[in-house]
């Protein structure tokens, strides 16, 4: 069974290059093999999942591949499966079938559809790589395929300039993470010899990371595991866009809406959190680690400042987008107070909820575009004469779609109350977990601790992506619609609505299976049970935080007023109003509308610093130093080569003449020895040999 | 036999050798050539035989290296006599001093 | 001076006599039938050394088998037989072949004398030629098997040579 494990990744790579070496013409075609080899992967993936969760105290099952014997170093290529895997295959194939299939509606009619479904089927080959990865090398070779993917998919209409730029930008942004992971990874096979998980989790491994320590300077002296683990999650923050590498996410949405999709649901950013909390251990080898303290702070901080961004967007997909960004905050910041199974439990509802928001909005852009072409018709105008600007993603273009698409209003809906943390979808359960966990930490550290920034950050955050999405779908599906276009929307295809309504259902039930254990009759704390022991090799287990009422019932209570306010406020918004929140958030408005100035800031720093230094360099090459040395050599060259000349055509030439004559006239002379006859060949052998033993009789 | 000593027969076995390696040598037919040469591979084996019977009677090694080498000197008598003869159409001359084209 | 050292004697003598004679006859023809006294010689010598198998394959091949195929060679192509006209039997370098037959042989037998040789005159047990065709099908097998293919490649190999 779990020798099948290799084809989970391997099956979407293999369907990958099929379609770009044979099917690319047939469409059709090519999307059937990307669903083919995805939904075997699931199956495959379910199969083991069932496996591991049927077995009692399933620790690990290990495929190790000699992939680069070098010396008595090899680098081992392996995969494995253990509970935190099989958590991740639970989630990973699933909401990726979905995708494909409802991609397949989507992007139909495109120019470029076979290439659409070569691309996602590498990007997720590169996740599921990842996950079952049983050691950081081939992890970062999957992550490093998504970084790949992730461009060439949100620049995949490049014909756009936004989308060519926003796939540069997400591809440099992430990059810098990258770059910070390797060396993290460089740096830990360099202390440890190993990449492989099970090696590295060794006690005494984690012994020598922690003892070991290295002096940075100015910055003190610190064990060599924080610094593996601040460069590690160096790379984390990049994929997972946090704080301060989060800009290229919202601009990622330029990518048709099923990557957004992929990426923001199930698997890039997924990737960050994942890798994180695979390495846990060694964020945790030192006692209070300040690893571990930069991952809660600037989780937290992310969580609260994205929401923040969020309420102020227009565009459906951004503030999706910052959404995301914030729920992966609540993530890091679970994991940065060692809240590992609620960060884990966080990643695989948001997965779920957050693929069917992304999906959904998706639908409500399609029809609106579709409906923009409608109402263009009905007016009697062409298609193509139609040259005014209009915004299929702005939902202030929206309006009353509720009874228009009524699969999609519904399984969003369901999206949107497991975002806000309503009770008792996913995200109510999930997300109270984070919060119970801070709470509990803060209550027993006080008040100047991590714990209680976490705690606070996390409930504001909570209350805001309620307003956020209230804002949201009182914007697009109440009220009147504002536009032409919104006017003429229809129901999206069933191979659309369908993988809403199947990601819907899990949504709903998915929260279930981590119900604290204290909880009244519902209670099991199955996730714990099931993932808690993952670092038992580590020294590292987790303690199940019980139920808070206190917690639980003010989180759904900010939840349903957040929500209630963003409906309320939103709900008849008339077309071409200003924003109600403009006028009494004044100049914070405007702040959070630009998103805090970040881009902002990067371009006048990072971008135009890197200008400035470029031109500057471009004067000292060009005018200044670089040139005039290369001139100046170039000149004594050829002096030099004119000399080189003369004495080649005298000396070397007249010394190979010489040679050659003299060769050809000795050869004349010693041809004559040369009789050709065989006797006479062997009786100066014989002779010789005869020499010989005389000299040997002599002696 | 016991009163013949061992020297006699390698003295009689390696004027036969000398014998032989004159004629291969000097001789201009080549199947002359070749006969010196039978006359060499004989003067070895006898020099096989003896020492078989006077060092290591108890061993079958001697002749077993004398029968692998009359077997080999019949497979060479035949080649040879087969390249002799292939030389003798193509050329028309069993002067061996006519056949010099390793010569330069 | 005992029966079978004079015996050696006439045996060797003959041996030498025909081979010299074999070298240095006019015709080859004559040389062949030379070659054959000189093979037969020493098929006499192989029954002194009580290598009386030995002795029955030298007869039938060397002086059976192959003598009688360097003679039909001769035989069948007219114009080997005969003498080269206006040719010496020998080559130019003779005399220096001479010259260095005749050291060698100096050496040789000086070698011989001197070597003190581990002779162990044990009686021959059980019987030569049973022993000889035991060994040949276990302990010698291989090398009894690689001649088999041998001589094989050699008939095949000389069949091809010489067809025309």
């Amino acid at each position: 069974m779990f020798q099948l494990l290799w084809l989970i990744p391997a099956l979407p790579l293999l369907s990958f290059f099929a379609i770009v070496l044979f099917a690319n013409p047939n469409k059709r075609l090519s999307s059937n093999i990307a669903i083919g080899a995805i939904g075997l992967s699931w199956l495959i993936s379910w199969a083991v999942v069932f496996r591991v969760v049927t077995t009692p105290h399933f620790e690990l099952v290990d495929l190790p591949l000699a992939w680069m014997p070098a010396g008595d170093k090899i680098l081992h290529l392996g995969v494995m499966v253990d509970p935190f895997t099989a958590i991740m295959l639970f989630m990973v194939p699933f909401v990726c079938t979905m995708i494909f299939v409802y991609s397949q509606g989507y992007m139909q009619g495109d120019p470029r559809y076979s290439r659409f479904f070569a691309y996602v089927s590498l990007f997720t080959a590169g996740m599921l790589g990842l996950v079952v990865a049983d050691n950081l090398l081939l992890a970062f070779i999957s992550w490093e395929v998504m970084g790949l993917c992730s461009y060439l998919l949100i620049g995949f209409w490049f014909e756009k300039p936004s989308a060519m730029n926003a796939a540069k930008k997400a591809f440099m942004t992430t990059r810098i993470g990258d770059v910070l992971l390797f060396l993290g990874m460089a740096y830990l096979y360099g202390q440890t010899g190993t990449l492989t998980f099970k090696d590295i989790f060794r006690p005494e491994v984690m012994e020598k990371l922690a003892q070991t320590t290295v002096s940075l300077g100015p910055l003190g002296t610190q064990p060599v595991a924080v610094i593996i683990a601040l460069l590690i999650f160096g790379g984390a923050v990049g994929k997972s866009a946090q704080f301060p590498l989060h800009v290229w996410l919202p601009d990622a949405m330029e990518g048709p809406t099923p990557v957004s999709a992929l990426i923001h649901a199930a698997t890039m950013v997924a990737a960050g959190v994942y890798v994180v909390a695979r390495t846990l251990p060694i964020f945790a080898a030192v006692e209070g680690s300040s690893a571990l303290v930069a991952v809660g702070f600037i989780g937290a901080f992310t969580a609260f400042a994205a929401a923040t961004i969020a309420i102020a967007q227009d565009d459906i997909k951004r503030v999706l987008a910052y959404s995301t960004i914030s729920q992966l905050g609540y993530m890091m910041m679970a994991l940065g107070i060692g809240g590992f199974v609620a960060g884990v439990f966080h990643l695989i509802t948001h997965a779920f909820f957050k693929a069917l928001l992304f999906l959904g909005s998706g639908s409500v852009i399609h029809s609106v575009e579709h409906g923009h072409h409608a109402a263009a018709e009905a007016n009697g105008e062409h298609p193509g004469e139609h040259e005014e600007h209009f915004d299929a993603n702005d939902m202030m273009n929206m309006g009353g779609l509720r009874t228009k698409m009524p699969a999609t209003f519904w399984t969003y809906i369901i999206g949107t109350l497991a975002l806000a943390g309503v009770a008792p979808l996913s995200g109510f359960w999930s997300k109270d977990e984070i919060l119970a966990e801070a709470f509990g930490q803060f209550m027993h550290k006080g008040v100047a601790s991590l714990p209680f920034f976490v705690w606070l950050m996390g409930t504001l955050g909570a209350v805001l992506t309620a307003f956020y999405m209230g804002r949201q779908i009182g914007l697009v599906f109440w009220g009147k619609p504002r536009t032409a276009a919104a006017e003429h929307t229809h129901e999206s295809p069933a191979s659309m609505t369908a993988p809403l309504i199947a990601l819907a259902a899990f949504t709903l039930v998915l929260g279930f299976m981590n119900v604290p254990e204290n909880f009244p009759l519902i209670g099991n704390g199955w996730l714990h049970h099931f993932i808690g022991e993952v670092f038992a090799a580590a020294h590292l287990e987790f303690e199940a935080v019980p139920f808070n009422f206190l917690v639980g019932g003010l989180s759904t209570l900010l939840a349903l007023l957040g929500l209630g306010a963003g409906w309320a406020l939103y709900k008849d918004h008339p077309a071409g109003a200003p924003d109600p929140l403009a006028r009494p958030l004044g100049p914070i408005w405007r702040v959070l509308r630009n998103k805090y100035y970040v881009d902002e800031f990067y371009s006048a720093t990072v971008v135009r610093g890197t200008i400035a230094f470029a031109s500057l360099c471009y004067k000292f090459d060009d005018s200044w130093v670089i040139d005039p040395i290369v001139d100046w050599a170039g000149k004594g060259t050829a002096i030099f080569a004119t000399a080189n000349r003369l004495f080649d055509t005298h000396v070397i030439d007249g010394t190979v003449n010489f040679i050659g004559i003299f060769t050809h006239r000795w050869g004349d002379i010693t041809r004559r020895i040369q009789t050709g006859r065989v006797q006479n060949y062997l009786v100066v052998a014989m002779a010789s040999a005869l020499a010989l033993f005389g000299v040997f009789l002599m002696r | 036999m016991p009163d013949i000593p061992l020297s006699w027969y390698l003295i009689v076995a390696s004027a036969l050798f000398c014998i032989g390696l004159f004629g291969a040598l000097s001789r201009r037919n080549a199947i002359g050539i070749l006969m010196g040469i039978e006359v060499m591979l004989n003067a070895v084996n006898i020099n096989l035989v003896a020492f078989w019977r006077y060092i290591t009677p108890q061993a079958l090694t001697g002749q077993v290296f004398v029968i692998v080498s009359i077997t080999v000197a019949a497979a060479e008598a035949a080649v040879g006599l087969a390249l002799i003869l292939a030389i003798f159409r193509s050329r028309d001359t069993v002067n061996i001093e006519d056949v010099h084209l390793m010569k330069w | 001076m005992s029966i079978t050292q004079v015996a050696f004697i006439l045996i060797s003598a003959i041996t030498l006599g025909s081979a010299l004679a074999m070298v240095t006859s006019r015709t080859v023809f004559v040389a062949a039938l030379w070659m054959v006294a000189a093979f037969v010689g020493v098929a006499a010598l192989y029954i002194l050394l009580e290598a009386g198998f030995l002795a029955a394959i030298q007869l039938l091949i060397y002086a059976g088998g192959i003598a009688v195929l360097i003679l039909f060679a001769i035989m069948l192509t007219p114009r080997v037989m005969q003498p080269m006209e206006g040719l010496s039997r020998f080559n130019d370098q003779w005399m220096f072949v001479a010259a260095v037959s005749a050291f060698l042989f100096a050496g040789l037998w000086a070698l011989a004398i001197r070597t003190d040789w581990p002779v162990n005159l044990q009686r021959v047990t059980g019987d030569n030629i049973f022993l000889l065709g035991r060994g040949f099908m276990t302990q010698y097998l291989l090398p009894f098997e690689v001649t088999s293919i041998l001589l094989l490649v050699a008939l095949v190999g000389a069949i091809v040579i010489a067809r025309d």
